[in-house]
């Protein structure tokens, strides 16, 4: 697939009441590829949303939809004939589920026969076919949100957004939901940009994540990078990184660093002079707990380590670990059981070099 | 308590007898008011959710200034009114004053208002990110009025209901611009302030039934196409 921009902002600038809402020099969103947008709360992810939509209007700067500027009136009522939304909230009009579906269709002045087989099939989509009678405000939250996602692909938009798509929704429905969807984006090829903040969801959906904050995009690139690669401390703790370290690199070889870390050695992959001030950041779920040292293994960090805390997650425990300096491990709860894990155990706990992902620290 | 039944039994007399007199002073009634109902739902819903989508510099003064409207005095409606077709006024060379057409243009102005405010409201409190999905599905502005009016429809039906209500029952400026004259201008409040000024307590009884029963199946009517999408 080439790499070919279909939706692009440039030089955006926002402003209400004097405080900057969105200030993105440039964007590019490649056709046919998920983006995920994510980001605190207030970030500004909706509004951008909106922005690419044709939807809001930026004060400085400028939309490109397949190389062509939006800026007319028409030129923005072209735009969002070619890409949909879906909002956080289903906001579904009084009427049957079909003709809710068929809207967009119907402001387009489709005929009749081509509405109901387009409707249909967007309605396959989301395995809805049998709601269609329905009125659509009697629907549950789950049918209600499928609804709303086949009436934004039933127009075969160029580019679909979503705004937090999958919040308040209860778990099993929102896997299906997910399923189904990822399902439609390969079949239909379309573009997506999703807002979300749930890390899980975007490792899930998204090809390229892009981290906005406080208006700025802090860093862009593919899901990879950015999770494994955070290129600040905010992103990396955002992006669940939960072992973030100062440190001082000692001294390096043959591409690899030991960095002294609260008079430990940590062992990591990568560049940088001795005396280097780094953050050494590592992915709670890289980190292998066991009981002993005696145990084999490759990782060139090992630790001994006190447990100061358990914390349940689900199917995952969350250990707390000091080992001279703080770590965050993930555990199953059944080798915790196993290992006999409780807090004030001692334990070993390790990880390989390349797993450590160094940050050059500014002070 | 006697004026009362006999009042009733004349009323059931007028009524079921067909009264011309009283079967013509209906019609103008339904006539008048639903003339002015009709030009008040025109412009008041326009008017109303052009305002209730636009920001501009003001809104809330003008807001204000249609929720005031809301409670017109049919009286000053009608001195108003008066005064601008009086045969020396600015609108004197249309002679219409004491005419059903100068009644309906004081009802207009009553019914506007209210039809407006309701309509405001009933649109300003659709979500809010409604509009920006009817327009993102690529609506063009023509098209999301529309949706909207229908999405609203609930509301705006509430609207035609309370401002018929207020002109149907509304004496004041009728008989101030019609001028109560009879098989002309005469409504049946009009007629029943008459009748009662007279005396004659069993007609004015009769025709303040029969203005009930109109409003009551005027609304009637109303509420069933209002309540029918819910049953759906």
């Amino acid at each position: 697939m080439k790499d070919e921009t279909i939706l692009k902002a440039e030089k955006i600038l926002l402003e209400r009441g004097g405080v900057t809402v969105l200030d993105i020099p440039e964007l590019h969103i490649r056709r046919g590829g998920i983006l995920a947008i994510i980001g605190p709360n207030g970030a500004g992810k909706s509004t951008l949303l909106l922005m690419l939509a044709g939807l809001l209007k930026p004060q400085k700067g400028r939309i490109y939809f397949q190389q062509n500027p939006v800026e007319t009136l028409a030129d923005y009522q072209a735009l969002r004939r070619h890409v949909s939304v879906v909002f956080q909230e289903p906001l579904l009009l009084n009427g049957t589920v079909f003709e809710n579906v068929a809207l967009g269709l119907k402001f387009r002045g489709w005929g009749r026969d081509e509405i109901k087989q387009r409707v249909r099939r967007a309605l396959d989509y989301f395995g809805i076919r049998h709601l269609e009678k329905r009125s659509a405000k009697a629907l549950s939250g789950g049918e209600a949100k499928r609804v709303s996602l086949a009436r934004a692909f039933a127009v075969l938009p160029r580019v679909i957004l979503l705004d937090e798509a999958f919040n308040a929704l209860d778990p099993p429905s929102r896997e299906d939901i997910i399923r189904d969807l990822q399902k439609t984006l390969e079949e239909t090829k379309t573009t997506a940009i999703l807002a979300l903040h749930d890390r899980e969801e975007t490792l899930r959906l998204a090809q390229d994540v892009c981290i906005l904050h406080n208006g700025k995009i802090l860093q862009s690139g593919t899901t990879a990078e950015i999770f494994h690669h955070p290129a600040s401390e905010f992103v990396a703790q955002f992006v669940g990184t939960e072992t973030i370290l100062p440190g001082v690199i000692q001294s390096s070889a043959d591409g690899s660093v030991t960095v002294a870390v609260n008079g430990k050695r940590i062992e990591a992959v990568g560049e940088g002079a001795a005396g280097q001030k780094v953050y050494c950041c590592l992915r709670p779920e890289n980190v292998t707990v066991s009981r002993s040292a005696t145990e084999k293994t490759s990782a060139r960090n090992c630790f001994e380590a006190r447990v100061m805390d358990v914390i349940r997650q689900g199917y995952v425990n969350k250990l707390v670990l000091d080992c001279g300096f703080p770590l965050v491990a993930y555990i199953t709860q059944s080798s915790c059981e196993d290992l006999g894990i409780a807090r004030n155990a001692v334990v070993v706990a390790s990880f390989k070099a390349t797993a450590v992902h160094l940050l050059r620290r500014l002070e | 308590m006697e004026l009362i039944v006999q009042g009733i039994i004349k009323a059931f007399e007028l009524i079921i007898s067909f009264d011309p007199e009283v079967l013509g002073i209906t019609w103008l009634s339904l006539k008048i008011s639903g003339t002015a109902t009709l030009i008040s739902l025109i412009i008041g819903v326009s008017i109303g959710t052009a305002v209730a989508l636009n920001n501009f510099f003001g809104k809330r003064l003008v807001i204000s200034l249609i929720n005031t409207g809301m409670g017109l005095p049919p009286v000053v409606v009608g001195l108003f009114v008066t005064i601008l077709i009086w045969r020396n006024g600015p609108f004197g060379f249309l002679g219409i004053l004491y005419t059903p057409t100068a009644m309906i243009i004081a009802q207009a102005i009553i019914a506007t208002p209210i039809v407006m405010g309701i309509s405001l409201a009933a649109i300003q409190n659709l979500p809010p990110n409604l509009r920006l999905q009817i327009l993102s599905l690529g609506a063009s502005r023509l098209q999301l009025v529309w949706v909207l009016i229908k999405e609203a429809r609930l509301p705006l039906l509430a609207a035609v209901m309370a401002g018929f209500g207020g002109v149907i029952s509304e004496v004041g400026a009728s008989i101030m611009v019609g001028g109560n004259i009879k098989g002309y201008s005469r409504v049946l409040t009009t007629a029943t302030v008459m009748e009662t000024s007279k005396g004659n307590f069993d007609i004015a009884i009769a025709l303040g039934l029969i203005l009930l029963l109109l409003a009551f199946v005027i609304n009637f009517l109303l509420t069933q196409i209002q309540q029918r999408q819910k049953l759906r």
